[in-house]
């Protein structure tokens, strides 16, 4: 360990990286009929490893790599096992789906292990220069596997737009960072920190470089009004890409969010948070009314996770440790929910064929009263009902607004929230009280099941343990303001 | 004669940028003009990295501008072959052919 001090900060990643590179290899030269098969267990099993080089080797105080461009701390290690849970999560839930589909390839599991491996040098990011790579490096992956089922016209659809709107994404984002580094002459967050830390009122060309920057990573998160692509793409996609999309990446570009605002912008709040103001309550608000005309439920899906980013978006808003806090335990609960919420999607079968309308769950209750009842638990917590767990995740969003003063913004976080709760409900409703269409095939898959349960009580049980997650983020929300 | 300076380079930039902005929203006509307009917008970075780093005698600037180079053309690869699953999908390129989803 002694030998490469340097680099080992990014332990995790290299690892990751080479592990995708071989099993690239693997795929290729492995007779065709197993290595689908066999690269995805591979997959699981890198990425579990990765989770604990980054749990066990890389936890515990703040280090830098790379001449600085790379760093960990508490709030990396908090992000980065969010997002390989996440992409985990995904990968289990992939298999069963690809191989009904017919597009069960193993470039499938190795694309997700490279986003991945982006999305954890996005949360490491620190420097805009290592920002840029480790958002490329996801994007480049996610426009592929949105347009996977590459014989699907919607797929291919979802692909094409997704890369037209990112690559005008990423373009403002450079344009930004090209005027920041003007400005500043310097790339590195440290530098920029120290820079603004002398304080006095920032240029105007400053600005200008900071909205950019703002514009291309809202983006990424897809709040409004940088949010055209999500419900195209979230209902073009394969459900299993939709329901990774939904949940690493969005966690991975908040952490970059979170990181870049309050790390090297810091300084200048007063200038960048009425802008994620108005951001965070368009998103909320679109979230809440576009869903309610839905009748696909994976482009429901689309607009309620843009509406949850609103409501993170509020924490970072407050940019006060409490804010961080707030923003960190409600992505983590955010993850369980729409995990669990996709995998009850994910077993929406009629006939052996996938259904995805909002009337096809009519009757429920009466042909799979378990699956019901778990997807019940889940809208609840969606729409943040009390006892469940995503109730607290926007209680300690919404606390830590009004502690820094954000009142409006809270009172309008509230209203969207019973909007939105409308259509949450109803489908609750719809399973319980509709008269029952033809009923929906037993799920066949022990682990989607599994992943529901799991998830479901993570969910309902959350509000008796509440210690580990609020503390955890507590700590991770304090090693980032503190560096 | 007059001096080209830091303020030329930055509005040759900022018009290659517009120009690659407009492209993609007002453009009507061809995916193929998208990935082009993409490409101008990259470059238009590349132009004011470099005038920059040129100002302040500072290198960052230029080995930005390397891996902006380098990224961009891994975009282009797979926004082209992207354009190539969906061609044989739809069988045209036209944007407004573009609408299988409402959007």
């Amino acid at each position: 360990m002694a030998d490469l001090p340097i680099m080992m900060p990014a332990v995790p990643e290299m690892f990751l990286a080479v592990a995708g590179m071989v099993l690239l290899l693997l795929g290729a030269f492995a007779p065709a009929d197993g290595a689908e098969r066999t690269v995805t267990k591979l997959t699981l099993v890198a990425m579990a490893v990765a989770l604990g080089l980054v749990v066990f080797v890389v936890s515990g105080g703040t280090a830098t790599a790379f001449g600085g461009m790379f760093i960990t701390d508490g709030f990396a290690v908090f992000m980065k096992v969010l997002v390989l849970l996440g992409s985990l999560m995904a990968v289990l839930m992939s298999r069963e789906y690809l191989a009904h589909e017919g597009i069960g390839r193993f470039e499938y599991p190795v694309l997700i292990l490279f986003a991945t491996v982006g999305m954890m040098v996005m949360v490491s990011a620190n420097n805009l220069m290592s920002l840029y790579l480790g958002l490329e490096l996801q994007s480049l992956c996610l426009y592929v596997i949105a347009a996977f089922h590459r014989d699907s016209l919607r797929s291919s659809e979802a692909g094409l737009k997704y890369f037209v709107l990112g690559a005008l994404s990423s373009g403002m984002l450079l344009y930004g960072i090209s005027i920041v580094y003007g400005y500043t002459g310097s790339i590195g967050f440290a530098g920029l920190a120290e820079q603004f830390a002398i304080g006095g009122q920032a240029e105007i060309g400053l600005i200008i470089g900071l909205v950019f920057v703002i514009a291309g990573l809202a983006f990424k998160v897809s709040a409004v009004p940088f949010h055209m692509w999500t419900p195209d793409v979230y209902e073009g996609a394969p459900t299993p890409v939709t329901a990774f999309f939904s949940v690493a990446p969005k966690i991975a570009a908040f952490a970059l969010i979170l990181r870049v605002m309050l790390d090297p912008f810091g300084p200048l709040i007063e200038e960048w948070r009425q802008i994620i103001v108005a951001i965070a309550v368009a998103s909320m608000a679109l979230g809440a009314y576009a869903a309610i005309a839905q009748t696909n439920i994976k482009r429901l899906m689309a607009y309620s996770s843009i509406g949850h980013v609103g409501y993170a978006l509020m924490g970072v808003a407050a940019g006060t440790q409490d804010g961080v806090r707030g923003v960190l335990i409600y992505l983590a609960i955010y993850l369980v929910m729409n995990i669990g919420t996709f995998a009850c999607i994910l077993s929406m079968r009629r006939h052996g064929d996938m259904v995805e309308g909002i009337d096809d769950l009519a009757g429920l209750s009466a042909s799979n009263p378990r699956m019901a009842l778990v997807l019940t638990a889940f809208m609840f917590s969606l729409a943040g009902i009390p006892w469940f767990a995503g109730f607290f995740g926007k209680l300690y969003v919404f606390m830590a607004a009004i502690d820094a003063g954000l009142y409006t913004l809270a009172i309008l976080g509230v209203l969207a929230s019973v909007v939105a709760a409308y259509y949450y409900l109803r489908i609750v409703k719809i399973m319980y009280f509709d008269a029952a269409a033809e009923p929906l095939d037993r799920p066949t898959g022990r682990s989607l099941g599994l992943v529901m349960v799991v998830a479901a009580l993570l969910v309902a049980t959350f509000i008796f343990y509440p210690g580990p997650l609020v503390n955890r983020a507590g700590e991770a929300a304090a090693s980032l303001l503190a560096g | 004669m007059i001096s080209v300076g830091l303020g030329h380079y930055l509005t040759v930039a900022a018009i290659l940028f517009t120009l690659g902005l407009l492209g993609i929203f007002l453009n009507r006509k061809n995916v193929i003009v998208i990935l082009m307009s993409i490409e101008l917008m990259l470059l238009a970075v590349n132009i004011n990295m470099v005038a920059f780093s040129a100002h302040m005698n500072d290198l960052t600037g230029q080995i930005f501008a390397m891996f902006v180079l380098t990224v961009a053309a891994a975009e282009a690869a797979i926004g082209l072959a992207i354009l190539v699953v969906y061609h044989r999908n739809r069988g045209s390129i036209e944007v407004e052919d573009i609408n299988m989803m409402k959007g």
